[in-house]
């Protein structure tokens, strides 16, 4: 029996490897940038490791070191990573209908790697019905270990790189290119981002700070439920 | 150091508890329509909110420029991301291309 369940590991830890090293692959740079502007803007490599350890989230990462450098207060940043991560919220929900069984010590342990990359590669295979918390966990980790030590190696090489090299401080911004892109499967989303994105230009050039992102966003996601609800859903009926 | 551990140890929690919280509590019932369309919405306006501005505005006190790279770069970076929908492949075209555009000399526009 234990050579069994010893088997069983392994095949759960291939698969899970398998399912999660293209989100590896695509850390490594991202990590590294980041763990480069981390140290440009004073952060030792300890600082850097502990973060991406405590909080675990690239772009809420990536706006915290940017404020810091800004000299925002800590409230400041706290309240806008709040703002940035309370999408997990949604991702978690989702994922939550296929965890119901489960120990509820292994999903506090699982809810700490819900990202977006690993919910992308989690949730259709588990609602394929060919995915298990062992593997989804394996996934989790190995991104998590990946972030690690690529940020904390981003951090020790970044005082070889020099000031702006390589396009490295536009790293952020095309990762929010493309994950805006993975955002928008149908035109209500198209329509929110438009609204977000007008809305906090427009109140970014009134008033001073950060709290336009979250002004903007809540405002432009009420809007798209009350165009969903009130215009999109009357299609169908007229059409 | 204090103070950075407490700032992370605020950004940890408040991200940890909508990871945590719906795996916890959403087994057992579920949200109202109207809240998990709102939060469907949720990525694409933080995200649209956080971009536009970095993209257009620039200065203290701020201003829209539509000359500066970052603008320009993302016209390209936009139609990278949506054909190979790959986050990697994303970053790195986009910082290559942003390094390249920091090598052309604004007057060369001039010409076109």
């Amino acid at each position: 029996m234990p050579n069994l369940s010893s088997e069983s590991r392994r095949t759960e830890l291939n698969e899970g490897l398998t399912a999660g090293w293209p989100i590896c692959l695509g850390y490594l740079p991202i990590g590294m940038a980041f763990g480069v502007l981390a140290q440009k803007a004073g952060l030792t490599p300890l600082q850097i490791g502990l973060m991406s350890i405590l909080v675990f989230a690239g772009s809420s990462q990536f706006i915290a070191v940017s404020m810091l450098t800004a000299g925002a207060s800590a409230p400041a940043i706290i309240t806008t990573t709040f703002v940035v991560n309370l999408r997990h919220l949604l991702m978690s929900s989702a994922l939550a209908v296929y965890l119901r069984s489960v120990h509820r010590g292994l999903l506090a342990l699982y809810a700490y790697g819900v990202t977006d990359e690993s919910f992308a590669v989690n949730l259709p295979r588990f609602n394929a019905g060919t995915w298990s918390l062992p593997r989804a966990l394996v996934v989790n980790h190995a991104a998590n270990l990946t972030w690690f030590i690529s940020t904390v190696a981003g951090g020790i090489g970044g005082r070889f790189i020099p000031e702006g090299a390589f396009g490295i401080d536009y790293a952020l911004i095309a990762m929010f290119i493309c994950l805006l892109i993975y955002q928008i499967p149908k035109l209500i989303h198209l329509l929110t981002a438009v609204i977000a994105g007008l809305m906090a230009v427009v109140l970014a050039l009134l008033f001073p700070g950060n709290t336009y992102i979250v002004i903007a966003s809540v405002a432009a996601a009420t809007i798209g439920v009350i165009l969903q609800r009130k215009v999109f859903r009357r299609v169908p009926s007229h059409g | 150091m204090a103070d950075y551990l407490l700032l992370l140890l605020g950004m940890g929690l408040v991200t940890y508890l909508p990871r945590w919280l719906p795996l916890h509590y959403l087994s057992r019932r579920s949200l109202p329509e109207w809240f998990i369309q709102w939060l469907e919405l949720i990525p694409a306006a933080i995200l649209s909110a956080l971009l536009l501005p970095a993209l257009i505005l620039a200065g203290e006190p701020r201003h829209v420029d539509f000359m500066r790279p970052e603008f320009w770069v993302a016209l390209p970076t936009f139609a990278i991301a949506w054909w190979t929908r790959s986050l990697g492949g994303t970053v790195i075209a986009g910082m290559l291309l942003f390094w390249l555009a920091g090598k052309v000399d604004p007057q060369w526009l001039a010409w076109v």
